[in-house]
């Protein structure tokens, strides 16, 4: 390259200075490569591939997993963590106490044992936010779909309707429902007034992956194969705009978590008979500059169990996303 | 300067026959999660004050990196490694932020690619421009808004003054140009780097406005770093060109001398390669070239676009008869729209669109964008109903085929689009997506599919194991090809190329044009070929219809439309075909 | 723009009628007597009994009762508490308190949230931006009442420096504890969309067309970066009124704030239905209202909005 550079001399402006000689770099330094080869990776990629590649190495993706694994342990099996009834061993001699042999975690006012309370709330939170993102999917994933994909009068329905929904805070509309359900307060209903509320926000995301997915070339392609309406729904646009929708529900079964806690925790939550972290925090509202722990200690458990499927639903976003990949 | 002459000459201190800009021994590299990964490999370059210098290269050839190295605006990790960049003899690769603010805008004028992203949606146009001038300190107080309006009209907004105030949205793409190339001049300053400033643009806006580009900075004396994919508007509008390929140079020298005697092999694949100077040369030379006429560089084999094209008119006129396989007549498609008020209104997509596709043929249907012209695609394909009118394939109406017959229209006929990253679904590997079609149709078993798919592969030339694999490793051009092999898969006899090779870089496009001319000699299909690229046409079709708003205005041979346009507006497509003031020597 | 607003308005109108319809049907189309279902565990005074069932009309038929229930609201009359006392001259004593606190609140919250996603954003992956997303991730996983009582906890009884309970009149500088932590249940979902609209944003061709205007750092990150990326956190401010109404509900509760959300609060507690169905009806109004105003806002923000093709 040196000897025949374009600002060496000889490439060097004439003397009009607007010309230049015919430079050619040697073949040797500027090797040629056959057009368009195809260079596959190792292993096939697409993005669900990648995105466990993504996750297998963050650490954060390991925690929350493991958190949830044992939070979900404990909701199925909490025998295996503790012998002590939460409810019917309670003694007011032990009001307040703090921890002794076998009560690590010390006594609340009416004297119960909170370490045995705490794990024995956990199936309550943890059916709770199953159940609702069971029915906010179900719900979100049909109306979204068929609002993006069919669009025209059925979207402006469907989405009107969403709106509807969207447009009452779900919490203010459990309340509603839990105030007016007084003589029913189950998991159940519970669950029912939270859900019902809530889908708006995975139809939305949805909705508007499936408008972005649906005018792709692909989805052209395969309507021009004779391919139907609805398999094309079914087989190409619901399969690439679902990723999404998954982080969303993580996200959502948090925020179902934290809303059966502060309904409870406002009283119009779960009976006194269910054992709920939300009723506990309520209960011990009053002790809070006597006896702190009876408050903290509940609060604990909720917040780390919010935090583990919210941490699940960000590290999975960033693994599915690619924009948000981008923001890392 | 408290009286602003736009028009005035920036009288230069120094001499000309310094170097205004020096690049010396460049080195740029990026930082990914891969580690360093370098994109200039030592980029030496001289312009002299007043020059116009073209670099050409594909995209990734890093033509793009050393244009915004110049200014210090690297993307994300980008940063210089080594080597300098001297403008008047100061080194720009050396300064902080502060003195290069001052570079950028007063000394190097800027002009980007895209019109449609490089204008801030939220802020008014004379918002955008006086920003400018007051950042460079040219006029002051009121004078600021005079200026604008002043840099606006030199731009060519005749009406600056009204429109100030609008908002980039309410511009064309073209007005938004001007008002880009208007901000670039607006400090006077030496230099302008234009990368790419009208591959956004309709062909016939992009001349108009490089016309204007060229007159403006000559008057001015401004020089102009003029950055390229396309080697026939380099060569037209640069004195001198420089080839990149891979972060390096491979040829630089004068345009006419590159162009007549490319020495680098890379630069005779781009020659033989380049639509637009294929298209030029056969209408430069007459008729057709005689095979002893042209002999095309060895190393461009399999991507000869004027062998190709000739080759294909040959067949052509011994197998030509009258066999119709698409007959189009008095098609309308009318889309109801929201009018500016929001009331109902009608647009005419498609008006009165006849025409007629022989079997075993090239039609071109050429339009710039809004023409109609993938509407008629989509027509045809039964993706959407037509207004009015018929279309016949094979003799047969397809407005009114219903379930079995609608099935078998689709297998005589398929489509290729154009985004290559949008053409194929990516959760699909290569076999099921180019299985797919032979799957919705029931053809075949398991076993033979596999084996069709392999052969599909052979045909398009992709290797047989990229069957497992999926879209994200492959590159747009051999997407394309798996897309080609997808329509091919049930033996149609019609295959719809919508824009199928316009988002290609012209190596791979030339590849994927050879590949289909072959297919069509090989498999006597007939093709329905959708641009808005005339030089394209020129080596791929034999019949062209020009459209225009819906309604075709120029319908003839290939060689009858370029050789004797008889509408204007086809005259003015042609006339932007770039290297129009090229001439070939030979 | 007044297109803009016109659509924007009667695409609302739906949506009001759908949501008091809504709230109506979960009270009155529920199993068994809604009267009786809205006072769980005890059996109210049969005078009241009968005033409720005037004032809901409930000898009508379904369709009517709602009809006439929204002409009550249409002309601002949501009924009467269970103490008697009509709900406009609570809301009109409660309502300066909680606006105070709320509007503190959305200070802090601009402030903070906005700020540190700016820095953030600009600042990716450097230890600034690193430290703000985590506090900022463990912030969206703690429930409003636990932050709510952490914050008494530590700053009312630990250190002392401010009070447990709002004294009466509400002083400003006792509700700038509640408006803390009425600002930090959102503060995350702030600053991480303006991050993220900050990072996305600073990476468009128009910014690095502005800098190769001449214009400088100082010049570019406010008027081009922050003033483009400002315009999705506004709009997830109006959904996100909905977060702080819930909040404000809880937070003027635990620290006794005399404000409509504490109103609520006290009758959701005390099992008082009639007075929670009102006061919830009269939030989803606001609601309503604020996500208007915000679109409206929207379209000021954004010119493209403005003014339709």
């Amino acid at each position: 390259m040196s000897s025949n550079s374009p600002t060496g001399p000889s490439a060097g402006p004439g003397a009009d200075g607007r010309s230049a000689t015919h430079f050619v770099a040697s073949l040797d330094e500027t090797p040629l490569v056959e057009t368009d080869t195809v260079q596959v990776s190792e292993r096939p990629s697409n993005l669900w591939i990648d995105a466990w590649r993504d996750l297998r190495v963050r650490p954060m993706f390991w925690i929350s997993a493991a958190l949830i694994v044992l939070v979900i342990i404990v909701a199925l099996m909490p025998w295996l963590f503790t012998q002590t009834p939460p409810n019917n061993d309670c003694h007011l001699s032990n009001s307040n106490a703090g921890p002794a042999a076998g009560h690590p975690l010390g006594f609340t006012k009416q004297g119960c044992d909170i370490y045995s309370r705490i794990i024995n709330g956990t199936s309550t939170s943890v059916s709770v936010g199953f159940i609702v993102i069971v029915l906010t999917t179900l719900l979100g994933v049909v109306f979204g779909a068929f609002a993006g994909f069919y669009g025209g009068w059925v979207d402006s329905i469907l989405s009107r309707l969403g709106d509807i929904f969207f447009s009452i805070p779900y919490i203010l509309a459990a309340v509603v429902i839990m105030s007016v359900l007084s003589q029913y307060r189950s998991v159940w209903s519970i669950s029912l007034a939270i859900g019902v509320f809530a889908w708006p926000q995975t139809a939305r995301v949805l909705r508007s992956e499936i408008l972005r997915v649906k005018n792709a070339d692909y989805v052209m392609a395969s309507s021009a194969l004779g391919l139907s309406r609805f398999k094309i729904l079914l087989k190409h646009v619901l399969p690439n705009s679902i990723a999404p929708v998954i982080v969303i529900t993580t996200i959502s079964l948090a925020a179902a978590i934290v809303a059966e806690a502060s309904l409870s925790f406002l009283g119009v939550g779960l009976g006194s008979d269910i054992m709920s972290w939300g009723n506990d925090i309520n209960n011990a509202q009053n002790d809070l500059r006597t006896n702190p722990q009876t408050l903290i200690l509940p609060s604990i458990a909720l917040s780390l169990t919010v935090f583990a499927f919210i941490s699940l639903g960000e590290v999975a976003r960033d693994a599915l996303d690619p924009k948000a990949r981008a923001l890392r | 300067m408290s009286e602003p002459h736009p028009t005035e000459r920036r009288a230069g201190t120094r001499t000309m026959d310094q170097p205004l800009l020096e690049i010396r021994n460049l080195e740029v590299g990026f930082q990914t999660q891969n580690g360093f990964v370098p994109a200039l490999n030592g980029i030496d370059l001289t312009l002299m004050p007043g020059q116009t210098v073209a670099i050409v290269g594909e995209s990734g050839s890093g033509k793009s990196t050393t244009a915004h190295a110049i200014i210090n605006l690297l993307p994300g990790s980008g940063r210089i490694t080594k080597g300098e960049i001297l403008f008047e003899g100061r080194n720009l690769a050396s300064l902080g932020d502060r003195e290069m603010e001052d570079v950028r805008g007063k000394l190097v004028g800027f002009v980007p690619q895209d019109p449609m992203s490089n204008l801030n949606p939220v802020w008014s146009i004379g918002f955008q421009v006086e920003e400018a001038i007051r950042a460079n300190g040219i006029a002051s107080g009121k004078d600021v808004k005079k200026y604008a309006i002043q840099v606006l009209k030199e731009a060519g907004l005749a009406d600056a003054d009204t429109r100030m105030h609008q908002f980039p949205h309410q511009f064309s793409g073209g007005m938004r140009q001007r008002v880009l190339i208007g901000m670039g001049l607006a400090a006077r300053p030496k230099l302008l780097i234009a990368d790419e400033p009208t591959s956004a643009l309709d062909v016939t806006v992009q001349r108009v406005i490089l016309d204007h580009l060229a007159t403006l900075t000559r008057d001015l004396g401004t020089a102009v770093l003029f950055i390229t994919h396309d080697l026939g508007l380099a060569a037209e509008r640069a004195e001198q060109l420089v080839v990149m390929y891979k972060g390096r140079i491979v040829e630089s020298g004068p345009s006419r001398e590159i162009l007549e005697n490319p020495l680098h092999p890379y630069t005779q694949r781009l020659v033989a390669a380049a639509p637009s100077l294929a298209s030029r040369r056969i209408v430069s030379s007459g008729q057709k070239l005689s095979e002893a006429d042209y002999h095309p560089p060895t190393s461009a084999r399999g991507m000869d676009l004027i062998k190709a094209a000739e080759s294909r008119a040959a067949k052509n006129e011994i197998e030509r008869a009258d066999d119709s396989a698409i007959v189009v007549e008095s098609l309308s498609k009318v889309y109801k729209i929201r009018g500016e008020k929001g009331e109902g209104r009608h647009f005419k997509a498609v008006d009165d669109v006849s025409f007629t596709v022989q079997r075993g043929t090239t039609m071109a249907l050429v339009g710039e964008s809004g023409s109609g012209k993938s509407t008629v695609a989509k027509l045809l394909l039964r993706l959407e109903d037509a207004t009015q009118g018929k279309i016949m394939i094979d003799g047969a109406d397809i407005a009114h085929l219903g379930g079995r017959e609608l099935l078998s229209l689709r297998r005589k006929m398929q489509p290729v689009f154009q985004d290559p990253y949008g053409s194929l679904d990516p959760l699909r590997n290569i076999g099921n997506t180019i299985a797919e079609p032979l799957v919705v149709h029931r053809v075949g078993d398991r076993a033979s599919r596999r084996k069709r798919v392999s052969e599909l592969l052979d045909q398009v030339a992709l290797p047989a194991n990229l069957s497992t694999r999926y879209p994200n490793e492959l590159s747009g051009g051999q997407r394309q090809r798996v897309a080609v092999a997808r329509a091919l898969a049930l033996k149609p006899e019609i295959v719809i190329l919508d824009e199928a090779v316009s988002a290609l870089d012209v190596l791979v496009q030339a590849q994927i044009l050879s590949l289909l001319a072959e297919l069509q000699s090989e498999l006597g299909l007939t093709y329905l070929f959708i641009t808005h690229d005339l030089a394209v046409v020129r080596v791929i079709a034999d019949q062209v219809c020009v459209m225009k708003r819906g309604r075709i205005v120029e319908s003839s041979t290939v060689d009858e439309v370029f050789d004797n346009p008889k509408e204007e507006y086809t005259q003015g497509l042609l006339a932007a075909i770039p290297g129009a003031n090229f001439e070939f020597g030979r | 723009m007044t297109g803009y607003i016109l659509r924007r308005v009667l695409q609302a109108i739906p949506v009001f009628l759908g949501t008091t319809f809504l709230i109506y049907f979960m009270v009155f189309a529920m199993p068994g007597d809604p009267i009786l279902a809205l006072f769980p565990g005890r059996s109210p005074d049969p005078a009241v009994v009968a005033q409720l069932r005037a004032q809901y009309h409930l000898d009508q038929p379904f369709i009517v009762q709602y009809f006439i229930y929204l002409g009550g609201i249409l002309q601002g009359n949501f009924g009467l508490t269970f103490s008697g006392e009509a709900i406009n001259d609570v809301l009109a004593r409660t309502f300066p308190v909680t606006a105070r606190l709320a509007g503190l609140a959305l200070t802090f919250l601009a402030i903070s949230g906005i700020l540190v996603g700016l820095v953030s954003g600009l600042r990716k992956g450097k230890l600034f931006d690193a430290t703000s997303l985590a506090v900022s991730l463990l912030l969206i996983s703690l429930p409003i009442f636990v932050i709510a009582f952490v914050a008494q906890f530590v700053f009312g009884i630990q250190l002392g420096w401010a009070r447990t309970t709002v004294g009466s009149g509400a002083p400003t500088a006792d509700l700038i504890l509640p408006a803390v932590v009425l600002a930090s249940a959102s503060f995350a979902q702030i600053m991480r969309l303006t991050r993220a609209s900050v990072i996305e944003t600073a990476g468009l061709d128009f910014v690095r067309t502005a800098y190769s205007k001449g214009l400088s750092r100082g010049r570019v990150i406010p008027v081009h970066i922050l003033r483009n990326s400002l315009i999705p956190v506004v709009t997830y401010l109006g959904t996100d009124f909905g977060t702080l109404l819930v909040g404000a509900t809880i937070t003027e509760g635990i620290f006794n704030v005399p404000g409509v959300g504490n109103t609520l609060f006290q009758a959701i507690k005390r099992g008082e239905g009639p007075t929670v169905v009102s006061f919830v009806t009269v939030m989803v109004l606001l609601y309503l209202v604020v996500n208007l105003l915000v679109d409206l806002l929207y379209g000021l923000l954004d010119p493209r909005i403005r003014y339709v093709k």
